[in-house]
This record gives C-alpha cells, structure tokens and sequence, in this order.
C-alpha cells in the first residue's frame, strides 16, 4: 500500500470505518511505516482530545425556553389558519359563490312582497270600483252621512273629510276587501278623476312616511297615521294626488 | 388536540438534541448569538417540515436542518468563508508532517484547539465536529452534510492533518 493512500485510510481504521480487508491491510502498513503510524498516532491524540468535550459548545440556559416558546407559537399561527387552508377555500369557495349568487337572485326569485301584493289589490279594487256601478255605497258628499255608514260594517271606525274647499270634493263611501280583510273605501274626485282612498287598520303602531308607486297607469301612495293604512289611487295626475295626500295627512286629529 | 400532539411529538422527537445543534451551529457559523438564532431558525423549519419526517434519530435530521440553515446564513452573510469551488485536493495531506508532534499535540489546551478548529475551512470543520465531537458514524456523516459516504473519510482525513498543523503552529508560537 501507497502512503497516499494510506495517509486517508488510517482516518478509517481510527474511526473504525473499514471493512476487515482493508483493516488488515492498513495495520500491515503502519507496522512497516513511521511516517504513516505518526500520522495516525497524531491523528488519533487529536481526536481524543476533540472527544473529551472540552471544545463541546452546549446550548446557553434560557435557549430551550425560547425555542419551545418560538415553536408553539408557529404551532397556534399553523393550527389558526387551517380553518382557511388551501383544501378548505377549495371546497368552501363554490359553496361562497352559490351563496353569493343565491343572494342576488332573491329578490328576483322569491314571490311578490306584501307590499307588492297590495299595490296590485288596491289597483284592481280602484279599477274594479269605476267598471262596475258599485262606487259608492253611500253616495254622499256629507262626511257626517258617509262616516256613520261604516258603523256596524267595520270593527274600525275610518276618518271622514270632505275636501271639497281643497278641489277635491268626497264622493261617497264603499266596503271593499284588501289585505284579507274588509276596508274602508272612500271617493274623492277632482275634475273627472276619481281618486279611492282605503283604509282599515295598521299592524304597526309607528306611523310611516308615504311611500308611492305607479302601477298600470295608476299612481299609489300609500302611509300608516295614527294606527290606520292609507292607500290612495287615481289616475290623477301624480302630483295632485300629492297634493291630495297631504291633506288627508293634515287632517287635525279631531276630524278623525 | 391534533396540534397540540404534533407539538408534544416534535419536542419529545429534537428538543433533546437542542446541545448538538447548538455546537454544529456554533462551529459553523463561530458566533455564539448566531448559533443561538440558527439554532431557533432550525427549530422552526424542522417543525414545519416535521410531518415529513420518517426517521427514527431524531437528532440526524436535527442536525441536517441545523446545517443547511447556516449553510443559508453563510451563503448570505459569510460567502467569503465557503470555498464555493472547494478542491479536496488542494488540501491533499503530503508528507512533510513527518516531525513528531504527538507530545506537543497532547499539551493542546482546549482554548488552543477551539482557536484551531474555528480556523479551518468550514467543510473541513463540519466533518470533524460531526465525527469527533458528535460521534457520528461516516454513513450518518454523509447523510447529514449530503457527500458521498467515500468523501467523508477523505475529508475527515485532511481536516485532521489541517488540524495538526494548526495545533503545531499555534504552539510554536507560544512561549
């Protein structure tokens, strides 16, 4: 065997790293070389030495503390956003944008709201009411005539007003049905335009401001005053039939 | 629960070998405030990466992550110490250390072999803290430093007579 490569084995067979072979072949050579057995004499002085821990760097007090503490703060940051990992956002994310969509749509896919439902009654009870002879029941420009009429006819008693001094002179009264219930129906009229208020009692206490639409040509304005639902319809023009409605709202509680 | 056990698991599997990283880390990057954040920086990879972990020495695994956070750490802050084109054979042992230094090596306090060690090239220092200061076998060594089994020995052989020379040097010098 070459020094050479004995200078590199003798690490080996001090480590005990060599197959038997190799072991025999390398004891043969420091037997027979000087130069070789001071290396592997020298060799091993300086790795006894290494291993008697002496040049050992043990961990500094107070490292372990910080490290625990490091890590089981990345475990609570790595087990708080699991609810929101990749695999969850994947599955989650059609379910959100279903949702999303769902609620869009609502609106346009539910039914009619009661609102709706009533807008169209009290347009048809308002048409109905000028196609049939059955306007009023109680023709009566007298306020005094058309309000006592009601009693008996109505658990509710609906204020009366001639408005006749304002343009818009009553006509007379009428039972109707809106809102699965009986009503209260009055006839106003301005020009040739016949205007039907309805009126029966409000489910909410609080009163609410007016609220309008225009249905099929007609204008609607409805309103809830002291515990009754007013609606007003007409083809009047609309703001006339504002003008109209602000003076039924005006109507001093005594006239009621 | 689950995260709590993985917790538990990981700190029962490295946190015992918490002195060994500390001395790779140190001998690698020679700074002990260093060492202490490659140490934690370790830690943490080795806790993110811990599901992976099929082995059963805990501190083999430790230490791979240990040394490849400060091989990291001196790429980015000590290039200049890692000999990036590292020539084993530059470092070829020849044969004019054929003085007889055995006594003079046996009077090496620790101090002088700290100053020694902490002078040689870091892949010469890495081979011979894993061997004889960790007692790491050639096959573990290779494993952890990801040479070839064959080049450890090698390796370990030249670093030794770097070693030796240092120590003589260091010596020599001294009154």
């Amino acid at each position: 065997m070459e020094c050479k490569n004995a200078q590199i084995l003798i690490d080996g067979y001090l480590d005990r790293e060599l197959d038997p072979l190799r072991t025999l072949e390398i004891e043969d050579h420091l037997h027979g070389c000087a130069v070789c057995s001071q290396s592997y004499k020298d060799h091993q002085v300086l790795s006894e030495g290494l291993r008697t821990g002496s040049v050992y760097f043990k961990a500094p007090a107070g490292l372990q503390k910080r490290i625990q503490r490091a890590v089981r703060q990345a475990a609570k940051a790595e087990s708080a956003p699991r609810w929101l990992s990749w695999s969850w956002v994947r599955m989650a994310a059609p379910l959100a944008a279903a949702a999303l969509v769902l609620f869009t749509l609502v609106p346009f896919l539910r039914g009619p709201s009661t609102e709706e439902i009533l807008t169209r009654e009290v347009v048809s009870g308002h048409v109905r009411s000028l196609m049939a002879n059955h306007l009023a029941d109680v023709p009566s420009s007298d306020q005094h005539t058309v309000k006592p009429w009601f009693n008996g006819k109505l658990d509710f008693s609906p204020p009366v007003q001639d408005l006749a001094t304002q343009g818009f002179p009553l006509v007379g009264g009428r039972l109707d049905y809106l809102d699965n219930r009986p009503v209260a129906a009055l006839i106003y009229q301005r020009a040739k335009h016949l205007i039907n208020v309805f009126i029966w009692p409000s489910s909410e206490s609080s009163d609410s401001g007016i609220k309008s639409e225009t249905r099929q040509g007609y204008h609607v304005f409805h309103w809830t005053r002291s515990g009754m639902t007013f609606w007003a319809v007409s083809d009047l023009e609309e703001s006339q039939l504002q003008e109209f409605v602000q003076l039924l709202q005006n109507q001093s509680p005594t006239t009621l | 629960m689950e995260e709590k056990d993985k917790t538990a698991r990981f700190e029962q599997t490295v946190l015992p070998y918490m002195d060994a990283a500390y001395n790779l880390a140190r001998w690698l990057t020679r700074n002990e405030q260093d060492a202490e954040d490659m140490v934690q920086e370790a830690y943490l990879r080795a806790f993110k990466f811990f599901h992976a972990f099929r082995g059963v020495d805990g501190r083999a695994w430790l230490l791979s992550i240990v040394r490849n956070t400060c091989y990291t750490w001196l790429h980015q802050n000590r290039a200049h110490e890692i000999t990036t084109m590292f020539d084993e054979e530059i470092h070829s042992v020849d044969s004019d250390t054929s003085n007889p230094a055995t006594l003079a090596l046996r009077s090496a306090d620790h101090q002088l072999l700290r100053e020694a060690l902490d002078e040689l090239p870091v892949e010469f220092r890495e081979v011979v803290v894993l061997r004889d200061l960790e007692g790491f076998s050639y096959k573990e060594i290779a494993d952890i430093t990801n040479i070839p089994a064959g080049t450890v020995m090698s390796r370990l052989a030249r670093a030794r007579e770097r070693l030796k020379q240092l120590v003589c040097n260091r010596l020599k010098e001294k009154p």
